[in-house]
C-alpha cells in the first residue's frame, strides 16, 4: 500500500514537472504573472511528492518488505539498518531516484530562498529545472520502476553487495549527487538567463552560491568515495582512474573551472560567454557520468546493445539536454557583449589560465575515458587506458596551474605585475627552498620526483598563507590592527585561502605517500616477525570470528618501533553469505606520519597465512587536504555577499552606501 | 558507487563460481629471490586486473588477480624477459591487459590529445584577446559611475521582483 502511495506520486510529480516546465516559462515570455507565479507552488509541490516516493521506497527498505522486487533483489533480513538504509540508492532503481530527489529538493530551494531573483527569471530557472526533472522522472518511470511488486515475494532478499556495506560508502552517493545534480543550478541559470540574454555581475553572483555549493558537495562526495576505496578495495590504492571514478572527476574539473570564471563575470563582466558555455558544459559531463555509470555501457558495448532500453533513454536524454542548450548558446551567446578589458598578466589573465588547463585537462579524461568505448565501436580493437596515460597527461597539464594558482591571488585585477607579484611572496618562495633542500636532506634514497613535488605543495600551501597574512597585514603593523581588519575581511577571500592550502596539502599528501611508501608481501606463522621500514610487525596468529552476516578470519598485529609497542592492527578477511563474496577489511592506524596499514589473506592450509604490510607516509593529508578545501568553499559560502536570501535590507544598506561613495567621488 | 557495483558484481559471480578452487589453489607467495620478485612485481604493475575496472593485478584483491600474479612469478621464476612475461600475458588476454595502451595506430588520437587540445584552446585564447584588445584600459579602476549606475539598476529591478 505504502509503495502504491510512492509510485502514485512520483505519477503526480510528473504531471506537476510538466506543468512547472510549461507554464512559468511561457508566462515570462508572454508576461503573465499568474503564469510566472505558478513557478514556486509548482516546484514545492513537485519536491514535497517525490519526498514521498522516496520515503515510500525508504519504507519498503526498513521494513523489509521483499514483495517489492527492488527490495528483495537488494536488500536482506539480516542487513543493519544503516545498510537497510544506504540500500535504498545502493542499486540502479534506488540511485535514480535519489538523483530526482536531490535535484528538486534544490528546485524547492530556489522556490524557497531565492527571494531575491527577478520573478520571471526565477520562473525560467524553474521551468529549466523541471524539464530536467520531467526527463529523470520518466526515466525512472518507464524504464527503472523500484515500486514493481514480487509475487509471491520470497521469504528473504537477495542482499547489498557487502562492499556496499560501509558507512564511508553509505554516505558517498548522496554526496555525489548532491554534488552533480547542484550542478542542475548553473546550468538552469545559465540557460535561463540565455533565453533572457542577459549575463551579467549580478547573475554571476546568484549562481555562485549554487556552484560553490554543489562544489563543495562533489569535492566531499570524491574524497570520501576515494577513501573508502583506500581502506576497503585492494590494498591502499585510492585512485584508479576508473571510468566510474573519472566520471565524477570530470564535473569536479569543468565545475572548478567554472567557480573561477564566474568570478571574471563577477567582478570584471568579462568572460561571460565562456562561463554559460561552462555551466551548461558541467551540467552536461554530470549528465554523461549518469548515462555511463547507468546505461552499462562501461561494462561492455555489448551488454548496452543487448539491453538497451535504458541506455537509450539516457543517450537520447543526453543528446537532448547538450543539443537543445548548446543550440540555444549558438543563437543568443554572440549577442552578449563583453566587458572589461584586461592585460594577459592579470588577476583575470590567472583565471584564464587555469580555465585554459583546467579544461584542457578535462577534455584529455573525458577522451582517455572514452577512447576504449570509441576504438571497440569503430574498429573492434579492445584497449585498457589505465592510470598510466591519466598520470602521464593529467599530471603535466595541472603543474602549471598548481603553480600559478599561488601567484594569481597575487595579482590585481585588469594589469599586474609578475616580479611584484613574486616579490611579494617572498616568504614561499623561501620555504619552498627550505623544503627542497629538506626533502633532499632527508630523503636522498627517494625517487628525485618527489623533491619537486613536495616543494610544489609547500608552494601552494605558503603561498595561500602568506596572501592571507598580506591581506590582514599580519606582522607588518600592531597585533590588534591585524585582528581588526580580520573580522571585517571578507569570508570569500579567507574561502580561497583554504580551498587553495587544501589543495597543496592533497598534493603533499600524493607525493609522499607515493613516493616513501614501504611495501612488504610475505607469508607468515604465528610468532614471527617482519620490519617494515622502521616498524616490526609481529604476527600474533589468526582467529574465526562471526559477524552480523558474514564469517571472518581475523589477523592480530603487534607493531612495534625500537621495542617500543606502537599498535595492535586487527586485519579481517570477511565471507558473506549473502550474496556470497569476500572482502577484506585492512587494519589502519593513522599516526602523525602517516598510515600503518595490514591485511591478512589467505591461508596456506599448513597454519601459515599470507600477509601484507604498508607504511604510507602522511597519506591522510589527501583526506585532511580535501576536507580543508570542503571547508574554504563552507566559508566562502558564508559570506554575506553571497548568502542565499539574505535579508535584502543589507544589500540595500550597502548599495546606499556605494551610491554615497560614488557621489562623494564625483 | 557504480564502480562499486559493477566491480563488485563481477568479482561476486567469479567469486561464486570458482571460491572453492580459489582457496585450494596457491597461495600469493613472493619468490625467494628478491631481485626476480621486484622484476614480477613491476610486471603486475602494469598489467590489468581481468575483473576490476583499470586496477592493476597489483592493486587488486580478486582471486583471478592473484592468479594472474602467481603467473607471472611462475614466468619470471622459469626464466622469461619481462618482456617475454608481458608477451606471454598479452599474447592470450590482448592490449587490453596492458594499463598504458601501446602507443600505434589506433591509439595515436589518444596519445597525441592532451597536446593538440592544449595548443588549438590556447590558439583561441590568442586569437580571442588579440581581436578585443584594440583600445587597452590603462587604469585599473574600481567600477566607474556608470557601471555602478547599472548594477544599481540590476539590483534595483531585483529588489522590486
Amino acid at each position: 500500500m505504502i509503495a502504491e502511495l510512492g509510485h502514485y506520486a512520483l505519477v503526480l510529480a510528473l504531471s506537476v514537472a510538466l506543468v512547472q516546465a510549461t507554464v512559468p516559462m511561457i508566462g515570462a515570455w508572454r508576461g503573465i504573472p499568474g503564469w510566472i507565479g505558478s513557478a514556486r507552488p509548482a516546484a514545492i509541490v513537485q519536491c514535497l511528492l517525490v519526498i514521498v516516493a522516496f520515503g515510500a521506497l525508504t519504507y519498503g527498505y526498513v521494513t523489509s518488505d521483499f514483495s517489492l522486487l527492488n527490495v528483495a533483489s537488494n536488500s536482506h533480513s539480516a542487513k543493519p539498518l544503516l545498510y537497510k538504509i544506504s540500500g535504498v540508492w545502493g542499486n540502479h532503481e534506488g540511485s535514480l531516484l535519489l538523483w530526482l530527489l536531490i535535484l528538486v529538493l534544490f528546485s524547492g530551494a530556489v522556490a524557497v530562498f531565492g527571494g531575491n531573483l527577478p520573478a520571471p527569471f526565477r520562473a525560467r530557472v524553474l521551468a529549466v529545472q523541471a524539464m530536467i526533472a520531467v526527463g529523470f522522472t520518466s526515466f525512472v518511470l518507464f524504464t527503472s520502476n523500484p515500486f514493481e511488486r514480487l509475487l509471491p515475494a520470497p521469504m528473504d532478499g537477495r542482499g547489498l553487495n557487502p562492499l556496499l556495506q560501509d558507512p564511508g560508502l553509505a554516505f558517498h552517493p548522496p554526496f555525489l549527487y548532491l554534488g552533480y545534480v547542484g550542478f542542475s543550478m548553473a546550468f538552469s541559470f545559465a540557460v535561463a538567463a540565455l533565453i533572457e540574454g542577459r549575463v551579467d555581475a549580478a547573475w554571476a553572483r546568484w549562481v555562485r552560491p549554487w556552484t560553490l555549493a554543489a562544489w563543495c558537495f562533489l569535492t566531499l562526495g570524491i574524497g570520501l568515495g576515494s577513501w573508502w576505496a583506500y581502506y576497503e578495495l585492494g590494498w591502499g590504492g585510492w585512485w584508479f582512474w576508473d571510468p566510474v571514478e573519472n566520471a565524477s572527476f570530470m564535473p569536479w574539473l569543468a565545475g572548478t573551472a567554472l567557480l573561477h570564471s564566474a568570478i571574471v563575470v563577477e567582478k570584471r563582466d568579462s568572460l561571460k560567454n565562456w562561463t554559460v558555455l561552462l555551466a551548461i558544459l558541467t551540467f552536461s559531463l554530470s549528465l554523461l557520468g549518469t548515462f555511463l555509470v547507468r546505461s552499462g555501457v562501461l561494462t561492455s558495448v555489448h551488454a548496452f546493445a543487448t539491453d538497451p532500453a535504458r541506455g537509450v533513454f539516457i543517450l537520447a536524454f543526453l543528446v537532448a539536454v547538450i543539443a537543445g542548450s548548446l543550440t540555444l548558446y549558438a543563437v543568443r551567446a554572440p549577442a552578449m557583449k563583453g566587458g572589461g578589458l584586461f592585460a594577459p598578466v592579470s588577476r583575470e589573465g590567472g583565471l584564464v589560465f587555469n580555465n585554459l588547463l583546467l579544461s584542457t585537462a578535462c577534455a584529455t579524461v573525458l577522451l582517455g575515458t572514452l577512447y576504449p568505448l570509441f576504438l571497440d565501436a569503430v574498429t573492434g580493437e579492445k584497449i585498457t587506458v589505465g592510470p598510466p596515460y591519466f598520470n602521464m597527461t593529467f599530471g603535466p597539464l595541472m603543474v602549471p596551474v598548481f603553480i600559478a594558482m599561488a601567484v594569481g591571488p597575487m595579482l590585481p585585477w585588469k594589469r599586474g605585475d609578475l616580479l611584484g607579484a613574486l616579490q611579494r611572496l617572498k616568504f614561499t618562495v623561501l620555504a619552498t627552498l627550505v623544503a627542497m633542500f629538506l626533502t633532499l636532506a632527508l630523503a636522498f634514497d627517494g625517487p628525485w620526483l618527489a623533491i619537486p613535488g613536495i616543494a610544489l605543495g609547500v608552494w601552494m600551501i605558503a603561498a595561500s598563507l602568506e596572501e592571507g597574512a598580506s591581506r590582514i597585514r599580519l606582522f607588518r603593523g600592531p597585533i590588534a590592527e591585524s585582528l581588526r581588519r580580520l573580522s571585517r575581511s571578507s569570508r570569500s577571500a579567507w574561502g580561497t585561502t583554504f580551498a587553495h592550502a587544501g589543495a597543496g596539502m592533497v598534493i603533499i599528501g600524493i607525493v609522499a605517500s607515493s613516493a616513501w611508501q614501504v611495501e612488504k608481501l610475505q607469508v607468515m606463522r604465528q610468532g614471527e616477525s617482519q620490519a617494515v621500514g622502521a616498524y616490526q610487525f609481529r604476527f600474533e596468529g589468526a582467529v574465526p570470528l562471526d559477524g552480523p552476516n558474514y564469517a571472518a578470519v581475523r589477523g592480530t598485529f603487534h607493531v612495534s618501533r625500537d621495542g617500543k609497542a606502537v599498535a595492535v592492527l586487527q586485519p579481517e578477511s570477511r565471507r558473506y553469505e549473502n550474496p556470497p563474496m569476500e572482502t577484506t577489511e585492512a587494519a589502519i592506524r593513522t599516526g602523525w606520519g602517516g598510515d600503518l596499514y595490514a591485511v591478512v589473506g589467505d591461508p596456506t592450509g599448513d597454519g601459515a597465512w599470507s600477509t601484507r604490510f604498508y607504511t604510507k607516509p602522511m597519506i591522510h593529508w589527501i583526506w585532511i587536504g580535501a576536507f580543508v578545501m570542503v571547508f574554504g568553499g563552507a566559508l566562502s559560502l558564508t559570506d554575506r555577499r553571497f548568502r542565499i536570501g539574505a535579508p535584502a535590507r543589507a544589500r540595500n544598506a550597502a548599495r546606499r552606501a556605494g551610491i554615497a561613495v560614488s557621489t562623494a567621488s564625483k | 558507487m557504480l564502480m562499486t557495483v559493477i566491480r563488485g558484481l563481477i568479482i561476486c559471480f567469479c567469486l561464486a563460481g570458482s571460491m572453492e578452487q580459489a582457496w585450494a589453489v596457491a597461495v600469493d607467495t613472493p619468490l625467494e629471490d628478491p631481485v626476480l620478485e621486484a622484476r614480477a612485481r613491476a610486471i603486475h604493475k602494469q598489467l590489468r586486473c581481468l575483473v576490476c575496472q583499470n586496477q592493476s593485478i597489483e592493486d587488486s584483491n580478486a582471486g583471478l588477480a592473484r592468479d594472474l600474479r602467481i603467473l607471472v612469478r611462475d614466468r619470471i621464476s622459469a626464466g622469461d624477459s619481462d618482456e617475454a612475461a608481458i608477451g606471454y600475458i598479452v599474447e592470450r588476454y590482448g592490449d587490453w591487459v596492458l594499463l598504458q595502451p601501446p602507443i600505434k595506430g589506433g591509439t595515436i588520437m589518444l596519445w597525441s590529445a592532451p597536446v593538440v587540445f592544449l595548443f588549438f584552446a590556447a590558439i583561441l585564447i590568442f586569437v580571442w584577446c588579440r581581436r578585443r584588445s584594440g583600445p587597452m584600459a590603462t587604469e585599473a579602476s574600481p567600477l566607474n559611475a556608470d557601471e555602478q549606475d547599472r548594477l544599481n539598476a540590476l539590483l534595483d529591478d531585483k529588489d522590486q521582483a
